[in-house]
């Protein structure tokens, strides 16, 4: 988070940070309560309770798992396997997206040859492509990290190409008019005009690197199993409160992630156009 | 006294089929400020352009005897990730002046428009006003021979206009740079100059060039001289008639 930064060393600041860190949690703590509220809701006043099974209530599946170490370590163990691949893919899929966006903003012949792989890329469904990859690359670590790449590395494309063209004509006559080289150009210009939509694509495939790694899990058992393969065997299984403690997990880790990078993103750009900067 | 930019005979044609200009001739010299005031759309963007070499001319001759052009551009055009000393320091950078020696100028040029103490300061924390003094400094940073202002002061408020005006001719009376500045306001042009170019309507031509007599600097006050309003009247005169 911010308030961890050094930067933010300074204690007005820090406190400020802190602060908007703190109101920007209220809604979101809102609708997780509200969350809840529903399920009680459904689990008490619709289903009946020969149907409850269906949607235990909360503090059955809490209780049930919690404090079951049966249950649980294998669950971190799956979670924290699914957290490797995420990451893991989304490393790998903010190089490849920032390289081949660099490549593309190079030359307007460059971008219409290159960008449609981008968007076929995008459009395919990963569903259609999953099996495949698992015959190609095996049911083990490496085809989940490429499920999660495929599904993470469009925004990163196409918001770091939106960034680097998005220096003004004005500025690139600026370059020009000092005889910039074209590594000055995308160093000093193209680049750092991007940063705010690199960010941007970051935080949408930080999200969307989640949804991969689950996927993958979920196809691909071979090995140690990810959350996805244990929500898959709990569903085969019909252990609903272990189900709905791995749903609660992947749930937390799709917010943090999101989380982490929406906080980065805002400390970064914010000191970049030197705002509490002063 | 050396011609810093002779434009001889200039047309420019673009590709879609608009001739911005054609049979433009003019002479800048160097310690000579002049303006280019004409109806918008005539072409003074483009013969700032061709000026500097950004664009090509499509007949006619360009001659600049400059080691040194820099060019004011309609926007400010910051980089609004760097503060305004590193804005300033940004064309010795991309000409790999070494790090002291391009900061010390820098620092120098932003003292000079007046903005000591706001070295640190990024765009967004500046005014509209100031942040046209840091793209000022950052073109006289370089100490170039030919200066190029394309309406450097279309955008500001009438208040921030008139200061920015003092500041600039007192700026060339320091400096002694040719000017070529293109402005959409007589009085902003009669102000500033040691001549002023009238130009037509598309294709743009030079159809008046006045000189004007007072020395520099020039105090605020003498906008309200009669022989001020004299001079603006014949400008805006030979405006009206070919517009
Ligand atoms: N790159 C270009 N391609 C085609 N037409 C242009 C281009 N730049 C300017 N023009 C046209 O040339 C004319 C003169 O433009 P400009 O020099 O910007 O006028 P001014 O600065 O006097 O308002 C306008 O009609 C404009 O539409
Ligand atoms: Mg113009």
């Amino acid at each position: 988070m911010s308030t961890a930064r050094p930067i933010a060393a300074r204690p007005t600041t820090a406190r400020r940070r802190l602060f908007s860190a703190g109101a920007a949690a209220w809604p979101l703590l809102a609708a997780v309560l509200g969350i809840v509220a529903v399920w009680y809701g459904v689990t008490y006043l619709v289903l009946a309770p020969e149907r409850r099974f269906l949607l235990p209530p909360l503090h059955e599946v809490l209780g049930n798992t919690l404090g079951n170490p049966n249950v649980m370590n294998p669950m971190f163990d799956a979670l924290w396997q699914t957290v490797g691949v995420a990451l893991c893919g989304l490393a790998i899929a903010v190089v490849l997206g920032i390289g081949y966006a660099v490549v593309m903003a190079q030359a307007g012949w460059a971008e219409k040859i290159l960008y449609p792989y981008a968007v076929i890329l995008q459009t395919i469904p990963i569903l259609a492509l999953t099996p495949l990859i698992g015959i190609w690359l095996g049911y083990g670590f490496s085809a989940r990290i490429v499920v999660c790449v495929i599904i993470a590395l469009f925004p990163m494309i196409a918001n770091t190409l939106f960034g680097l063209q998005s220096a003004g004509p004005a500025a690139h006559d600026l370059f020009t008019l000092n005889r910039a080289t074209r590594v000055q150009r995308l160093l000093k210009l193209q680049f750092p005009a991007a940063l705010p939509s690199i960010f941007t694509g970051l935080r949408n495939a930080a999200g969307l690197s989640v949804i991969g790694a689950i996927v993958g899990d979920f196809f691909f058992q071979q090995g140690s199993p990810g959350i996805g393969g244990l929500l898959r065997t709990y569903t085969l299984r019909l252990n609903m409160d272990a189900l709905f403690m791995a749903i609660i997990l992947t749930a937390l880790f799709g917010v943090a992630m999101f989380s982490v990078f929406a906080a980065l993103d805002r400390a970064v750009i914010g000191r970049w156009y030197g705002r509490g900067a002063a | 006294m050396t011609r810093t930019l002779v434009l001889d005979d200039v047309a420019k044609a673009f590709p879609t089929g608009t001739v911005a200009l054609e049979g433009v001739s003019l002479t800048v010299a160097a310690g000579e400020f002049v303006s280019v005031v004409g109806p918008s759309g005539c072409g003074k963007s483009t013969l700032l352009r061709l000026a500097s070499g950004l664009d090509e001319v499509t007949g006619g001759d360009i001659e600049v005897n400059a080691t040194s052009t820099s060019y004011v551009f309609q926007e400010p055009t910051l980089l609004e990730w760097r503060s305004a000393l590193r804005n300033v320091e940004l064309a010795g950078e991309l000409r790999g002046a070494a790090k002291a020696d391009r900061r010390k100028r820098a620092q120098e040029a932003l003292d000079l428009v007046g903005l000591t103490g706001f070295e640190k300061q990024h765009p967004r924390q500046l005014s509209g006003g100031m942040r046209m003094r840091v793209s000022i400094a950052r073109a006289l940073v370089a100490e170039p021979d030919l200066a190029l202002f394309d309406e450097p002061f279309g955008a500001l408020d009438e208040i921030t206009r008139l200061r920015m005006q003092t500041e600039l001719q007192s700026l060339f009376a320091l400096k002694g740079f040719a000017g070529l500045f293109i402005t959409h306001s007589v009085s902003e042009a009669v102000y500033l100059s040691t001549r002023v170019v009238v130009m037509s309507g598309r294709p743009g031509r030079v159809v008046a060039d006045i000189p004007v007599p007072w020395s520099y600097p020039r105090p605020p006050r003498l906008r309200y001289e009669p022989e001020f309003a004299a001079l603006t009247g014949e400008v805006s005169a030979a405006l009206e008639e070919h517009s």
